[in-house]
């Protein structure tokens, strides 16, 4: 056990990976010598070579593009895409070709390519460089999308996206990368793809990912306070969604709200309030409901505060819920 | 514009330097070389067609009457080929050209949902997968029929893919022929990644074997931003790969003019790699530039970028109707150029093929047209199932829980066929 940052536990454990791993390697942009813009890959290069850490022409598709191409040959890639608003120009590579090569080759290719991606907002950036882009992968069908809420969950994840045989995006809660918590090299905390109950309730559940869960537990804290025990519930996985964790827990309090920092239309939020209500119809007390971001481009720096759900938004959230 | 954009010493096989040239330069043995009818100025869907990209200012080693031409830097790669493997190149790119008869005859018959014709390209095709070593890895578009011959594929797995069996239809490993691609240059990038994948291996295994990739795409391709992508990685990592543009001078219904002021082998230059323009409808100068430019990246010097300049004489696909936007004089030119029948042409003059041979090389290919056309009458039905089986490697829970939905959505139709079987027998 130690404690160290989520940026630091994404480090450690790409090193981790580049040590036991000698097909395993890093390209992206600035993650050589500088280290990436978030530093996540410092000191890596220099521990491995340029061959291992790779520096890649500006060029978001190529990335994608070429690490298919390198993982066909029996590679393990592992891109980083500098900010979440600059996937999209990869997101044609990422959605119609490294989702669908096994699919389309009736299963005889696969290419494991891991895609971290710094994505959220909270850091007070200027545009494209906060953006919650995870339901346009989601939709996708052959990728798999995980999301750490802390150091110990982000040293395993980025170790379990490249075992998995599968094309994994990691996103990483930036705003998250400077908060330290306690990392246990020794024993994994299981499937990435599963749920964790991060907080025990009976009165409803609040389903969090990524940066999100440290403000939906201090929500269910406050709600405390005023006598209600919610249970909170770190989603981890985006795809697949862990619906039996959630279907579990809302059986039990008959309540659901779900937070996320993307816009409430069309987003995760959506899916599970939708799944849920199926699953548990005759255990609700209330609709579910979905507390996120507007119908709107990600606003500019000095107004984020308002998009973004913060502990009152949820428990105006939870308030809803308790009122029927 | 000489033919070769960068001199690169001492990496062909006849380590003869390719050295920039001027038009039509060392052209030798027919007079007519270097005075070919000029493609009509006239104007075709409102484009003023005034950047030829005919044969001329390419490598040429056997032109339209079949009469052949000598080359300082790629004779050598044809001079010693046994007449066998120029016969099978005959015999090849009239196989291709068979089987893409009937494969449109079957998209007429409502047997295939569409189809995408490759006649007038065959020897870009044979040529340069010909040129390829079993260890070297080809990543095609939609139309590298041809291609796939070379590679060794049952020509009928091609149609699995129009028909709407499959997405893919072969395996690549087996024939180191990716699946098409019908994302517009997207494969280009995956072979890059390829190539730059044999580079690690040879970091990592000294004695892995040597191998390029040849990635092909065409001249509406050469306007998407991954093809420039490919390119920057290409040069950066001296990737072994051979960039393999067919400029068959339509995108559709799109001129070349409106891809680009300039033939493509100026924009090699532009990302310091070499550059090939060639004669595509020329097999044996196809094939010599793709074997340099091959040897040249499994040697280590990096990628190459080869324009063959041909024609699509058919449409674009079956879906297609060439009619509504370019001229009739223009076919007709092209049709001049023909690739079979010059190097028939050529194939007598020389006394290496008679009557016989091409009768049988015809009769070989009505018999593989009715083997593909027997194969793909027979293709059965896909199941659904399978695709539930191939979007993932791993278990995956939602598709799981919808494939179990799905069983049970159709075991109910079984029950209730089957008590309306009772309910007659009652």
């Amino acid at each position: 056990m130690s404690t160290m940052t989520m940026a630091k536990a994404i480090n450690e454990g790409l090193r981790a990976t580049l040590s036991k791993d000698p097909k395993s390697f890093l390209m992206g942009e600035d993650i050589g010598a500088l280290g990436g813009v978030y530093r996540i890959t410092e000191g890596l290069q220099k521990e491995f070579g340029a061959h291992r850490v790779m520096d890649t022409p500006l060029a978001e598709s190529g990335i994608i593009g070429t690490a298919l191409g390198m993982a066909l040959r029996g590679h393990r890639p592992i891109c980083e895409i500098q900010f979440d608003g600059f996937v999209f120009p990869a997101f044609n590579q990422i959605t119609t070709q490294l989702a669908k090569i096994r699919t389309r080759s009736d299963g005889q290719l696969s290419a494991p390519v891991v895609i971290r991606i710094p994505y959220g907002g909270g850091i007070g950036s200027i545009e494209h460089h906060s953006e919650s882009p995870e339901a346009l992968f989601a939709h996708t069908a052959g990728l798999r999308i995980i999301t750490p809420s802390n150091a110990n969950d982000a040293y395993w994840m980025i170790q379990q996206a490249v075992e998995c045989k599968d094309p994994v995006i990691v996103f990483e809660p930036k705003r998250r990368y400077w908060s330290k918590g306690e990392v246990d090299t020794e024993n994994s905390p299981g499937d990435p793809f599963k749920a964790h109950v991060v907080r025990e309730g009976t009165d409803a559940t609040l389903v969090a990912y990524g940066p999100l869960v440290p403000v939906a537990l201090a929500a269910a804290n406050a709600a405390a306070e005023d006598g209600h025990s919610v249970e909170v519930i770190d989603l981890r996985s985006i795809s697949p969604i862990d619906f039996d964790t959630v279907e579990a827990s809302v059986n039990k309090t008959g309540r659901l709200v779900v937070a996320h920092e993307a816009p409430t239309f069309g987003g995760i939020g959506g899916e599970i309030a939708s799944r849920i209500s199926e699953r548990c119809f005759y255990s609700l007390e209330a609709p579910a409901i979905r507390v996120g971001g507007f119908h709107m481009p990600y606003p500019i720096a000095r107004v984020e505060e308002h998009y973004l759900p913060d502990i009152d938004r949820m428990l105006e959230a939870l308030e809803r819920a308790f009122a029927y | 514009m000489g033919a070769a954009q960068q001199a690169d010493t001492g990496t062909s096989g006849s380590g003869a330097q390719v050295s920039p040239r001027p038009q039509a330069g060392n052209q030798v043995g027919n007079p007519q070389a270097g005075n070919q009818p000029p493609i009509p100025a006239g104007e075709s869907a409102g484009v003023l067609r005034n950047t030829g990209v005919g044969p001329e200012e390419a490598v040429q080693l056997l032109d339209e009457h079949g009469g052949t031409h000598h080359d300082a830097t790629f004779s050598p790669y044809i001079d010693k080929l046994d007449p066998d493997v120029v016969r099978g190149f005959y015999r090849d790119m009239a196989t291709v050209r068979r089987f893409d008869t009937e494969a449109t005859a079957l998209q007429r018959q409502g047997e295939l949902a569409m189809w995408v014709p490759v006649i007038g390209q065959e020897a870009a095709q044979i040529g340069s997968g010909s040129a390829m070593k079993k260890a070297d890895y080809a990543f095609p578009t939609y139309r590298e029929h041809g291609v796939a011959l070379t590679r060794g594929l049952d020509l009928a797995d091609l149609l699995k893919l129009f028909r709407g069996i499959t997405n893919g239809g072969w395996d690549p490993r087996e024939t180191n022929f990716h699946l098409y691609t019908l994302v517009l240059a997207a494969q280009t990038l995956h072979a890059v990644g390829y190539a730059m994948g044999i580079s690690r291996d040879l970091v990592a295994d000294p004695t892995t074997e040597p191998a390029a990739v040849v990635a092909y795409f065409g001249d509406g391709a050469s306007s998407e931003g991954d093809v420039h992508e490919s390119m920057v990685f290409a040069a950066s990592y001296d990737a072994p790969v051979v960039f393999f543009c067919q400029n068959n001078n339509w995108a559709i219904s799109v001129p070349f003019e409106v891809q680009s002021k300039v033939p493509l082998v100026n924009r090699a230059a532009g990302y310091g790699i070499p550059g090939i323009r060639v004669d595509g409808n020329d097999v044996l100068a196809v094939y010599a530039v793709t074997q340099w430019a091959l040897d040249h990246a499994r040697n280590g010097h990096g990628p190459v970028f080869i324009e063959a300049s041909t024609y699509r004489v058919g449409a674009h696909t079956t879906a297609d109707d060439p009619t509504k936007y370019r001229m009739g004089a223009e076919e007709e030119l092209w049709k001049t150029r023909d690739p079979l029948a010059r190097l028939e042409t050529y194939l007598r003059a020389e006394n290496l093929a008679d009557d016989a041979f091409f009768e049988q090389v015809k009769n070989d290919g009505d018999e593989l047209a009715a083997h593909v056309r027997r194969v793909t009458l027979a293709l059965g039905g896909a199941d659904i199932r399978h695709k539930f089986a191939t979007v993932y490697a791993e278990t995956h829970p939602l598709v799981a829980e919808e494939l179990a939905w799905f069983e049970n959505y159709e075991a109910s139709f079984a029950d209730v066929d089957t008590e309306n079987g009772q309910g007659g027998a009652a």
